[in-house]
């Protein structure tokens, strides 16, 4: 709480021991009984297993770590830290700046991928996951990063644009192209719904609630079984078209194949390389669309909402309106993210929309920096790798729990910071707490 | 009658659980009015943590029931306080001065960090533990249907109730709940007359974390079944009735545990088991708008 004084000089070796061996006694006292002694199975029965083995290389490597941490860091870590917010700047600097060669250059590989030599189904149909999540990032972003509201049940609206879009095209037979903007607008109208009645809480508040909403959905989506057909999930959804043309090796009378209509051969990697360029484009519109809204009268009063709510009520804003749009715009992304993933798919089930999902999606939106498009990018390559490397699937939301607490310490704007108010009137003024 | 009485029973002892959570949850609103939303996450690592306690102690063959429950008692809540502590340590006090969001996401990612550490070291399979203390009375008889109490809920409940009785006399009565209490109403004024600020919200930590670590004692022992992922409904549940009862507000906490509890139980026995838990989930959105303040709570200004 108080302030720190200069660091002393003087070189205390004793202080420096005392420090790593409490930092190793704490890493002791966590690591006994969860790692260990672990529970297993025997015959049936519950049973345990030590691993007292995997516990001291672990407290040694705490012990450790603290020890040259303190000896070689106590000055350089400062300095360090300086190297790197400075560095992180730059890199803002570049990436911020929108007719930066590098975003050209971004766009141009990902309008190439499919047709690059060492491309494949396989990386296209990866890529198609990355965007999906690049596009749930941004619609967040709306919601977390623009108007700062923590929604921690974002997934509630992928799922009800995913179902809804696969309802609309299995009860009315609506095609994608049909059935896709009203899933989107279902999504938005739900969370018009949803956010009217919470929107007026506090931010702590408000995503308590939309954490249980995320649940609420979830068990929805498990126990109305005449409409979402339970665990079981819903199959057969039908795959986008290109202006009625179907990809597939034969159609159902009545439709024309992509492949026959432009005399090509059939492979099945069209309807691969067709799905990625719709999320393409959907993700570029949805970029698009966020960056245009952020320049709008609404994004100002979004972004002022998130630095002082009083002040913006003083100054006659409607808070309540003005977090709406937020809330209804980053509930249609995400719904429109959800029907292109159904329709993707073919094949939709709760256990898609979990709690786990929605984690996901903030920790990217958090990693890429909260209001900065363009940090969300490799966040979600980073999230979708690393759920493709089989041995390293498990460690995957670990990784990103405990990125989000390290960015929160270290870097809370982000790795790439550009969540500055686009107007400001003393320059290092810091944020309200 | 009978059927009603039955599940006021069950879910008094349910209630018990989620109180002590929610005391975790309102004393750390109280003091630094930051939601943990690791709470959840403490009290799963406090059930496997008697468990594992349950397992070791058999292993070593202490089979005489009241003193394995001590041992275990006091095995999980050292250990999960240990966990609180480095939680606070590390994700909410370098955050303190920071902007709105930071300490609610740090939370979030613990949370996840905590969840999937858990899952990684102990497996995600479901662990049973057999039961240890069987046997109850027969309350009462009507119709056909026995109305029981089992020793196991006499025990929760009285425990529940030492526990918030020492509680109650540790924030009214030591010099540590003076310094909680005021650090409560100014931190700035509080660490200008003496008061080490920044040890007593890490002692807030630590005792929230026990009473939780009892929670999740109490419920390997009653529901006998857990895995990593219980800690994120009870989490929610615990919060709900915190705020029921008024944050901040330590018997508002317990109040609203027994309510949550007996709603709870009521409505899996009367409406449908599979939406209890979106029954407390509108419990939530709906104190939240009409009565934000809860049952017990003051109402809390915001100040510019």
């Amino acid at each position: 709480m108080a302030m720190e004084a200069l660091p002393p000089r003087r070189f205390d070796m004793g202080a420096i021991l005392r420090d790593a061996a409490i930092a190793a006694a704490v890493a002791l006292a966590l690591a006994l009984p969860l790692i260990g002694v672990q529970t297993i199975e025997i015959d049936g029965a519950i049973g345990i297993r030590t691993r007292f083995d995997a516990v001291a290389i672990g407290v040694a490597a705490v012990f450790l770590g603290r020890l040259l941490l303190k000896l070689a860091w106590t000055g350089i870590a400062e300095r360090l830290g300086r190297i790197g917010s400075r560095a992180g700047a730059q890199a803002a600097a570049v990436v911020g700046d929108h007719s930066a060669i590098s975003v050209l250059l971004v766009l141009l590989f990902a309008v190439a991928l499919p047709f690059l030599p060492f491309s494949s189904p396989y990386l296209v149909g990866v890529a198609t996951f990355v965007l999906i999540y690049v596009m749930l990032g941004w619609g967040l972003n709306v919601v977390v990063g623009f108007a700062g509201l923590l929604d921690l049940g974002y997934v509630a609206f992928y799922a009800v644009g995913a179902y809804s879009f696969a309802l609309l095209a299995l009860w009315f037979g609506l095609s994608f192209w049909q059935a896709l903007p009203l899933a989107g607008l279902f999504a938005a109208f739900f969370g018009f719904v949803l956010g009217f009645p919470v929107l007026r809480l506090r931010g702590d508040y408000l995503a308590i609630v939309t954490l249980g909403f995320g649940e609420i959905i979830h068990t929805i989506l498990q126990n109305w079984v005449p409409v979402t057909n339970g665990p079981a999930g819903i199959l057969n959804i039908p795959a986008p078209t290109l202006f009625g043309l179907v990809f597939q090796a034969r159609a159902r009378s009545g439709a024309t194949t992509f492949h026959e209509f432009f005399h090509l051969p059939f492979h099945p990697a069209q309807r691969v390389i067709f799905a990625y360029y719709i999320i393409l484009v959907l993700a570029l519109l949805t970029n698009l669309f966020t960056l245009r809204l952020r320049k709008l009268p609404i994004g100002r009063a979004w972004e002022a909402l998130r630095e002082d709510e009083i002040a913006c009520r003083a100054l006659g804003i409607n808070p309540t309106t003005v977090k709406l749009s937020a809330f209804a715009i980053g509930a249609m992304i995400g719904g429109l993210a959800g029907a292109f993933f159904a329709a993707k798919q073919n094949f939709i089930s709760p256990e898609s929309f979990t709690f786990a999902e929605s984690a996901g999606i903030l920790a990217i939106v958090v990693l890429g920096g909260m209001g900065n498009p363009l940090g969300v990018v490799p966040a979600a390559i980073l999230l979708v790798s690393l759920t493709e490397l089989r041995e390293l699937a498990q460690y995957r939301m670990l990784f990103f729990g405990a990125a989000m607490v390290a960015i929160m310490v270290w870097r809370p704007r982000g790795l790439l910071a550009h969540r500055a108010p686009s107007l400001r009137l003393w320059r290092d003024r810091r944020e309200r707490a | 009658m009978a059927y009603f009485l039955q599940q006021l029973i069950n879910g008094v002892t349910l209630g018990a659980i989620y109180g002590l959570i929610a005391i975790g949850y309102t004393m750390v609103y109280g003091i630094i009015g930051m939601i943990n939303f690791a709470h959840g996450e403490i009290f799963m690592i406090g059930a496997f943590v008697a468990l594992i306690s349950f397992l070791v102690l058999g292993y070593w063959g202490v089979s005489y029931v009241p003193l394995a429950l001590f041992l275990v008692l006091l095995s999980a809540m050292a250990f999960t306080a240990a966990y609180g502590w480095a939680i606070e340590r590390v994700a909410y006090r370098p955050l303190r001065g920071s902007f709105r969001l930071a300490p609610l996401i740090s939370a979030i990612g613990m949370s996840i960090l905590l969840q999937n550490y858990v899952q990684l070291t102990q497996g995600a399979r479901v662990k049973t533990l057999p039961p240890l203390v069987a046997g109850g009375f027969t309350l009462m008889r009507s119709g056909g249907f026995d109305v029981q109490i089992s020793y196991l809920q006499i025990f929760i409940v009285l425990l529940t109730v030492a526990l918030m009785a020492g509680f109650t006399l540790m924030i009214g009565r030591t010099p540590l709940g003076r310094a909680q209490r005021a650090c409560e109403q100014d931190m700035t004024m509080a660490a200008l007359l003496g008061i080490d600020v920044d040890r007593t919200i890490s002692l807030t930590f630590v005792m929230g974390a026990a009473l939780a670590a009892v929670a999740g004692m109490m419920f390997t022992l009653r529901y006998g079944v857990i895995d990593f992922f219980i800690g994120f409904v009870a989490g929610i549940k615990a919060f709900t009735a915190a705020v029921l009862g008024g944050i901040g507000s330590l018997p508002g906490a317990m109040l609203g545990g027994l309510l949550i509890g007996v709603i709870e139980a009521m409505w899996s026995a009367y409406f449908s088991v599979e939406y209890k838990d979106v029954s407390v989930f509108v419990i939530l959105v709906l104190v939240l708008i009409f009565r934000p303040t809860g049952l017990l709570g003051q109402p809390d200004l915001e100040k510019v």
